[in-house]
């Protein structure tokens, strides 16, 4: 890990509780990582690990009552967590936006997409209506919209999905944020619109200097797009590190559990896709010792009394389990080599 | 945008001439009854009975009768009620019609006013006491029936309290057009308006706080709160906005229904010379062209309101225009 005195998202054992039934649920806990400018940190993990609830929660976007949200998360020095709602909304949409998974429903039916990124430049920087549009305009040509003058006129429902990302994606970038935190931007994409996106997103670094949070549960889009990776397991993190040294030697059953489930692309294919078996446990049923304990195939009597604590394996990598404590870690993913072309 | 708008006329057109037809026939052509001795009313001698039978064509088929009372009605326009010494039924209805108009426009205003304020307001609080008090108002004023606080509004405005300051400007019980009088207008009318509006006001404040607290869940509200929008403008211009679709075929339906003469108890109660209260005396004294005329006037009203709604809802909703 590039050591950067001050990075740009420091986010220190985030919590995020709600109440059910009387108690306080963790929908996540203790979760630790940072982004440094220019950086795409991939956010991993299945349905229900807590990848969006983290981004709602830095985005102060949860509105469900009684949420409580702990810990600290620094952006550029600014606490996030606790900060006043009109301090957040500045932020919000200015400096740190966001971009979320279903394009379909984002956008307001009745508005054109020209008004509703006008709405937003306008809500952070006093310009006329005419100088947003032509800046609306410039920022969907630069996303590779064709005739961007009149898609800007354009209702949603008149647009295609790869459009509507796009446009989305111009909405999010159009007061030059310096962190973009997209929320599964792809998955509602078919393969070939979802490459050029990741293309674009990519490409963002050089072009506005952003920094990106990508969260997906594509191991594929991580190995392509991201330099850090972190694996959320049922609202804890199970492992962290660069994407390349994580995808060679995962150091948590887990992550090595997802990367076995995808089918290799170049040799032999196996002649049955290992899969997880079971599934994540809800938040209320977490078991008091590793929340992936029930599933993995290593599990022995010390993962049992307590979650194990987040251990340093080497070059910035970091895993929540006790094997290679032990002096027992997993053996290096024969695949490795193969999973980047 | 122009060619939706031509195809919506047309359909309207011809729904109209599927009510005048049924209403027609269930008047006139339903077995079993002279439709001669209905129109000539109670107790008709003979000789009435010859020249209604002659003047509506009753003793032709029944495509001439038809043809014969839609002339009457439209063409001609004198359709005239036998039980009502030859009153003539078409002027009557046009000058009852402005009253009705006068009424359930204005209490459409305050009800659309206020529900709009109570709804809103109710969402953006959303489970606190203000939320709970004025949910709870509504639903005081639905069930409150009109013809009773009518009765009880004239009860604190004519009687009991009219001699105090503060009901002292509350004139007696009857309709003065605008044309004479526009301050008599306005203080005849102004509490028939709210008391008509009370219960539109309870059902429309609570349909609109419902959307709107749904909408609050949807994606494009949490991308309007993403850009760092305040919560008022999410509220208004993404949520309010939104839910005004479904606000709008409502109110058309209702607005058409009371137009249409379903404003009836209210006008009764507060003696005003409207197609509801006109409907009320010619149900009373079995006035069959008159009824069959208003039940008319009150159908044409409902669908052309209908197309009203529908025209509107293409300017409200992009999704709609694109949709034909």
């Amino acid at each position: 890990m590039p050591a950067d005195p001050v990075p740009l998202l420091d986010v220190r054992d985030l919590c995020v509780s709600v109440p059910a039934n009387g108690s306080m649920i963790r929908l996540v806990e203790n979760v630790s990582f940072c982004v440094n400018e220019a950086e795409i940190v991939g956010l991993v993990g299945e349905s229900g690990s807590g990848k969006s609830v983290t981004a709602m929660a830095l985005m102060g976007l949860i509105d469900s009552p009684g949420v409580q949200v702990s810990g600290s998360a620094r952006f550029r020095g600014q606490e996030l967590v606790g900060m006043a709602p009109r301090a957040l909304r500045n932020l919000r949409g200015g400096d740190i936006a966001m971009i979320f998974q279903d394009p379909m429903t984002a956008f307001t039916p009745v508005y054109t997409i020209g008004w509703q990124i006008d709405e937003q430049i306008r809500a952070h920087e006093r310009l006329s209506r005419r100088a947003a549009r032509a800046r609306t305009v410039q920022l969907l040509a630069e996303m590779g919209v064709p005739d961007p003058a009149r898609t800007a006129q354009r209702y949603p429902h008149q647009l295609s999905g790869g459009l509507r990302q796009r446009a989305m994606i111009a909405m999010a970038l159009s007061c030059n944020p310096t962190l973009l935190i997209a929320d599964e931007p792809t998955t509602a994409l078919d393969v070939t619109v979802q490459a050029q996106i990741l293309d674009l997103l990519r490409g963002l670094r050089h072009s506005h200097g952003s920094s990106v949070l990508l969260i997906t549960h594509d191991m594929g889009v991580v190995a392509q797009t991201c330099s850090r990776t972190l694996v959320l397991y049922s609202g804890r993190m199970a492992e962290s590190g660069p994407t390349a040294t994580l995808f060679a030697r995962p150091a948590h059953p887990y992550t090595a559990a997802l990367l076995d489930s995808i089918p290799p692309l170049y040799g032999t294919r196996p002649h049955r896709l290992p899969a997880i078996a079971g599934v994540p446990p809800t938040p209320q049923e977490r078991p008091a010792g590793c929340a992936f304990g029930p599933r993995c195939a290593y599990v022995h009597a010390t993962c049992l009394p307590a979650p194990p604590p987040l251990a340093s394996i080497g070059a910035g990598q970091q895993a929540a389990c006790v094997l290679p404590t032990e002096g027992k870690p997993l053996p290096p993913r024969a695949t490795a080599q193969a999973m980047q072309p | 945008m122009i060619a939706p708008l031509l195809r919506r006329l047309g359909q309207t057109l011809l729904v109209l001439f599927g009510v005048s037809v049924l209403v027609f026939a269930v008047f006139f052509a339903t077995p079993g009854a002279d439709p001669t001795a209905r129109i000539a009313g109670r107790n008709a001698s003979p000789q009435i009975m010859e020249k209604v039978r002659l003047e509506y064509g009753f003793d032709r088929a029944l495509p001439v009768q038809y043809a014969t009372m839609m002339k009457k009605l439209f063409i001609t326009r004198d359709l005239a009620s036998y039980a009502d010494r030859g009153e003539l039924v078409v002027p009557q209805i046009l000058q009852a019609a402005p009253v009705t108009a006068c009424l359930v426009c204005g209490a459409a205003f305050i009800w659309v006013g206020a529900s709009i304020i109570m709804g809103t307001l109710a969402a953006a609080m959303k489970d606190t006491w203000v939320d709970r008090t004025l949910m709870m108002a509504g639903l005081v004023g639905i069930s409150i029936p009109v013809f009773w606080l009518g009765q009880v509004a004239n009860l604190v405005t004519q009687s009991r309290y009219h001699d105090t300051w503060l009901f002292s400007w509350v004139p007696g019980l009857g309709y003065v057009p605008f044309s004479e009088d526009p301050g008599g207008w306005f203080r005849a009318l102004v509490i028939p308006w709210v008391v008509l509006a009370v219960m539109f006001i309870g059902i429309y404040s609570r349909v609109l706080r419902a959307d709107l607290v749904a909408l609050a869940g949807e994606d494009f509200m949490r991308t309007a709160r993403a850009k760092g929008l305040s919560p008022t403008r999410v509220m208004l211009r993404h949520g309010l906005r939104t839910a005004l679709v479904t606000f709008v075929s409502l109110f058309g339906l209702d607005f058409a229904q009371l137009v249409g003469g379903g404003a009836l108890l209210t006008e009764v109660v507060f003696g005003l010379p409207g197609v509801g209260r006109l409907t009320y005396r010619a149900l009373t004294n079995l006035d069959l062209p008159v009824i069959m005329a208003t039940v008319m006037y009150s159908a044409i009203f409902v669908v052309v309101a209908n197309a009203v709604v529908d025209m509107v809802y293409l300017l409200l909703d992009p999704r709609v225009r694109d949709a034909r």
